[in-house]
């Protein structure tokens, strides 16, 4: 019932629209057509300049409303995310001063230079200086903010530090799963043949360097800190491991692997405080398109202390006795969520996480 | 010259046109259906863009509803959709296809076909001085693949896996695989096959426009004097022949990977628990191929939109159009910086830094022949005395959205501010500011401006206004805040955000913008309603001239024949752009320059 109101109501006001509109018609031919055109020009040119005004309110306002949710206020959580941060709010300066004075002109001029009967339009065909001018200014701001970027780029895509930690990333429909290389920091070879089951990775356990990689889903902890490498990878799909607050992303393309690092500045617990969300978590979101259920392909990252990390990392066991149960210590020395002395035939895998010497 | 020839044939013809033209109802399947007169494909091609619109615009309503009332259900979307919103909700399988599908179409169908083959059809040879296009037949034969593209795509809305729903980019491998998802199954067969039709179609017409500006200008018409839309839908129809090729072979080459087993696109692929046997193929190439079209094409879509804008400009501001030879200028340095920009696209697939900093830099390098652009359209303006037709005001605002949009590009073709922006809603914010916004001001400026050369009356102004008010008020209001919901890394083609903790403050704002899409969307079947009741029960025009113009269209018939002019097509003696000069208020392009006239 209230479907059938809403589309009588819509109805009704085209119909009252059309015929406003047919009936001005015939009023501009009572009037004269060029007095009615001229009184159109003034409305519009009346419009045209509220538009302007209120359009500048709006940004504001807009901004008023908007710019706290935006991740700004609350600051990059990665040491790289500072600077493009910086960045951006130049990048926002040069472009909003041009932004401001361009529109203003537009509506401005519009509204100025309307129609009047003892205006004559000024012929004016060009000009070289001033189209020098306003080839050259452009092309000097264009060139500061490329060198900026650059040099950024280059940092942010180029070798990561030595004494990062690594962390495998892999995405497929519709999720993602982690791999730490374990004691040896080696990450063991990969085959797609072989995934199956709980080898879901295809993790070729003939590499050695495979035997004390460790596999979590979904939810990987990382320290704060230092620097965290991530190796991507996607097995069906692309995906992209999207991180915002850390102002980093990367393509997970199949065939062909990918990296990308970042140093994180605040724990979760810390952002709890800085944003005041008490349900605050970094979040990894898939950015790109990749089926179905794209928009649920969420992952969390936990940043944490040191020590947290590695009594994290001494929780999990190697993904190698998951897949084949029967490798597994026996009882005598299998515990190494309490044992983290280790006396598994592995090294423990505190050893993972022992300090790092360069 | 066989030009002559031409003449007499086309006189005849026009003769013949203008005589019978009340009893042709023996040739109606020749002069409205298989018609080869390109003011008649212009306008097939001008009302297939104008559905294709309404339907396009139709789907992101609908998906807008899912994005703004995620918690709400719409029996009545049930009964309109089927089992593609089951209980009222849209399944996200089909939330996926209508988006790809608005993309599609608005990018391909709507803005490159709707747009460029309306114009350039119609005001190629009426301002330029010949009597039809280089190869009529062609033409025609460009309308008619353009027709089977659209029957191919549109049947494809109906196949039972729905149709294709990875995207408007269509990235292997989750296009290539059906087991990936059911719009990778036949639907996006029909999407490849019906973009090789468009292909075609896209070649033929440009093809045709290139030999047509190169060869058949009439007497006078040197490069130099060409008004500025010929200019842009020249250089618009260079981009499309040099670039469209290049998806042909992406396409062909996917159809292979999906149907002939080969691995062009696809390596190492675990998908739905089957182990694929594929090796060795890249999923980024793809995106190279696709990208090398689909940079160029932005520019296929905004060309045309700012040349009829500067021509309206220039024609309402009673100004020539400030710098003619920079913004010619300005248009070729576009069209060649358009095919070297493409990776800017794929900054976070893991391209190679060192490929990414040139291609940031010529990105960048874009923003000076746009700025030079803006300065002098605002330039034109400055001491005019301007005439508020419906077109002006859209040319206006063409060139307010050209700048917000073109703006934020600065932010994006910076590779390290791109990582953090790429694939969220500030993309989205601005490409459908810069190139659909803007791109669909200036094709609106142009229908309201043509509309009385192409049928004869006026379209109703009052309409036009609120049409034109409505539009860049609500485009605004939905594009504008989306740049803060980027800024806080809300992903793009997201179905739901209601369970992410980092998005999900934004559902009030989602709201927001899906309420106003709506009425936006109204406005447009104002325009469209007034559009067709225009075409029969407009105002007449009554004079030749109605907008006091320089060009050439306007020396025609009010309403021109197959052949345009009953007569000898005139001679051209000056450029377009003769506004103003000395006290006369326009100086149309037939008339011989005085002895005493100014020179500049």
């Amino acid at each position: 019932m209230t479907q059938i109101l809403l589309i009588a109501i819509v109805v009704m006001i085209f119909i009252v629209i059309f015929q406003i509109s047919k009936a001005s018609e015939y009023v501009s031919v009572l009037k004269g057509e060029e007095k009615a055109r001229k009184q159109n020009n003034k409305i519009n040119a009346f419009l045209l300049i509220s538009f302007l005004i209120l359009g500048i309110v709006g940004c504001w306002w807009c901004n008023e409303l908007y710019y706290g949710k935006t991740l700004f206020p609350q600051g990059a959580a990665s040491e790289m995310g500072e600077k493009i941060d910086l960045m951006l709010y130049i990048t926002i300066g040069v472009t909003g001063v041009v932004f401001f004075i361009t529109q203003i002109l537009l509506f401005w001029f519009a509204f100025k230079y309307q129609e009047r009967d003892d205006r004559k339009a000024y012929y004016f065909p060009h000009n070289t200086k001033l189209e020098l001018l306003w080839t050259t200014v452009p092309a000097i701001f264009l060139t500061v903010l490329v060198v900026f970027g650059l040099k950024y780029w280059f940092k942010m895509t180029g070798e990561a530090p030595k004494n990062s930690v690594v962390i495998e990333v892999t995405g497929h429909q519709f999720g993602w799963e982690f791999r730490y290389p374990g004691p040896d920091k080696i990450l063991g070879k990969k085959n797609y043949k072989l995934t199956k089951g709980a080898n879901s990775l295809g993790v070729d356990f003939n590499d050695p360097a495979s035997l004390d990689d460790m596999h979590v889903p979904a939810t990987v902890h990382i320290p704060v800190g230092r620097p965290v490498k991530f190796v991507i990878n996607a097995q069906d799909v692309i995906h992209d491991v999207g991180l915002p607050h850390f102002r980093m992303k990367m393509d997970a393309v199949p065939g062909i692997p990918t990296t990308l690092w970042f140093t994180p500045l605040y724990t979760t617990e810390d952002m709890k405080i800085r944003t005041g969300n008490p349900n605050f978590v970094y979040e990894l979101s898939c950015d790109q398109m990749c089926g179905k259920g794209h928009f649920s392909m969420r992952g969390v990252i936990i940043v944490e202390s040191e020590e947290q990390y590695r009594a994290y990392l001494a929780t999990l066991e190697p993904q190698y006795w998951t897949v084949f149960p029967d490798k597994k210590p026996k009882p005598v020395n299998a515990a190494p969520s309490t044992d983290t002395t280790g006396t598994s035939k592995n090294k423990s895998p505190l050893a993972a996480i022992m300090p790092q010497v360069k | 010259m066989s030009n002559i020839a031409t003449i007499q044939e086309a006189d005849v013809h026009g003769a013949h046109e203008t005589h019978h033209e009340h009893h042709h109802h023996e040739t109606f399947i020749s002069k409205y259906v298989f018609s080869q007169d390109h003011k008649m494909i212009a306008r097939q091609f001008l009302i297939t863009g104008m559905i294709w619109a309404i339907i396009g615009g139709l789907f992101s309503v609908l998906f807008r509803l899912q994005l703004g009332y995620p918690n709400s259900t719409f029996p009545w979307l049930e009964d309109l959709l089927g089992q593609w919103a089951k209980g009222g909700k849209l399944q996200p399988e089909f939330y996926y296809a209508l988006v790809t599908m608005h993309g599609t179409i608005l990018v391909f169908f709507v803005l490159t076909a709707g747009l460029s083959g309306t114009f350039a059809n119609f005001l190629i040879p009426l301002q330029i001085g010949a009597r039809d296009m280089a190869s009529p037949m062609l033409n025609m034969l460009s309308y008619w693949f353009f027709f089977l593209a659209s029957i191919i795509m549109f049947s494809s809305l109906f196949v039972q896996t729905g149709p294709a729903s990875g995207g408007w980019t269509i990235y292997p491998p989750l296009s290539a695989l059906g087991d990936a998802s059911s719009g990778s199954k036949i639907g996006m067969d029909l999407w490849l096959v019906s973009m090789a039709m468009f292909i075609v179609s896209s070649l033929l017409g440009g093809l045709n426009y290139i030999s047509t500006i190169l060869n058949m200008r009439t007497k006078g018409m040197s490069m130099t004097r060409l008004p500025l839309t010929i200019w842009a839908l020249f250089f618009t129809a260079v981009l499309g022949v040099l670039s469209f090729p290049v998806l042909l072979s992406g396409a062909i080459l996917l159809l292979f990977d999906r149907n002939l087993g080969t691995s062009f696109f696809l390596s190492d692929i675990v998908v739905n628990g089957k182990i694929l046997p594929n090796e060795g193929g890249s999923a980024i190439l793809f995106q190279h191929l696709f990208w090398f079209l689909g940079h160029p094409e932005v520019y296929i879509i905004l060309l045309p939109a700012m040349g009829m804008s500067s021509e309206i400009l220039s024609v309402n501001s009673r100004k020539p159009i400030f710098g003619y030879m920079a913004m010619v200028g300005s248009l070729f340095a576009i069209a060649i910086l358009a095919f070297l920009v493409w990776a800017h696209h794929m900054f976070v697939t893991g391209l190679n830094p060192l490929l990414g900093a040139f291609f940031v830099l010529l990105t960048l390098l874009i923003a000076v022949p746009s700025a030079i652009k803006v300065f002098n359209w605002l330039t034109t303006l400055w001491r005019a005395n301007i005439r508020f037709t419906p077109a002006m005001l859209f040319a206006i605002g063409f060139v307010s959205f050209f700048i917000s949009g073109g703006l934020t590009g600065i932010f994006l073709g910076n590779s390290a501010l791109d990582i953090h922006l790429h694939d969220t809603y500030f993309v989205v914010a601005h490409f459908h500011i810069v190139m659909g916004v803007a791109s669909f001001m200036g094709m609106f400026a142009g229908v309201y401006h043509w509309f009385p050369k192409m049928y004869g009356r006026f379209l109703n102004n009052t309409l036009a206004y609120i049409h034109f008010w409505i539009t860049i008020v609500g485009a605004y209001l939905i594009f504008w805040p989306m740049h803060y919901e980027g800024l806080a890394g809300m992903p793009r083609r997201y179905y739901d955000f209601s369970m992410w903790e980092s998005f999900k403050m934004f559902t009030g704002l989602n709201e927001f913008i899906s309420f106003v899409s709506m009425i936006v969307f109204a406005a447009q079947l104002l325009f469209v309603f007034n559009f067709f009741y225009s075409i029969f029960k407009g105002r007449k025009v009554t004079t030749q001239n109605p907008w006091g113009a320089n060009t050439l269209e306007w020396t025609t018939p009010i309403r021109p024949g197959h052949g345009n002019w009953p007569g000898e097509i005139p001679e051209v003696h000056r450029g377009a752009y003769d506004y103003g000069k000395d006290g006369r208020e326009f100086i149309p392009q037939t008339e011989p320059v005085g002895e005493h006239e100014s020179h500049h």
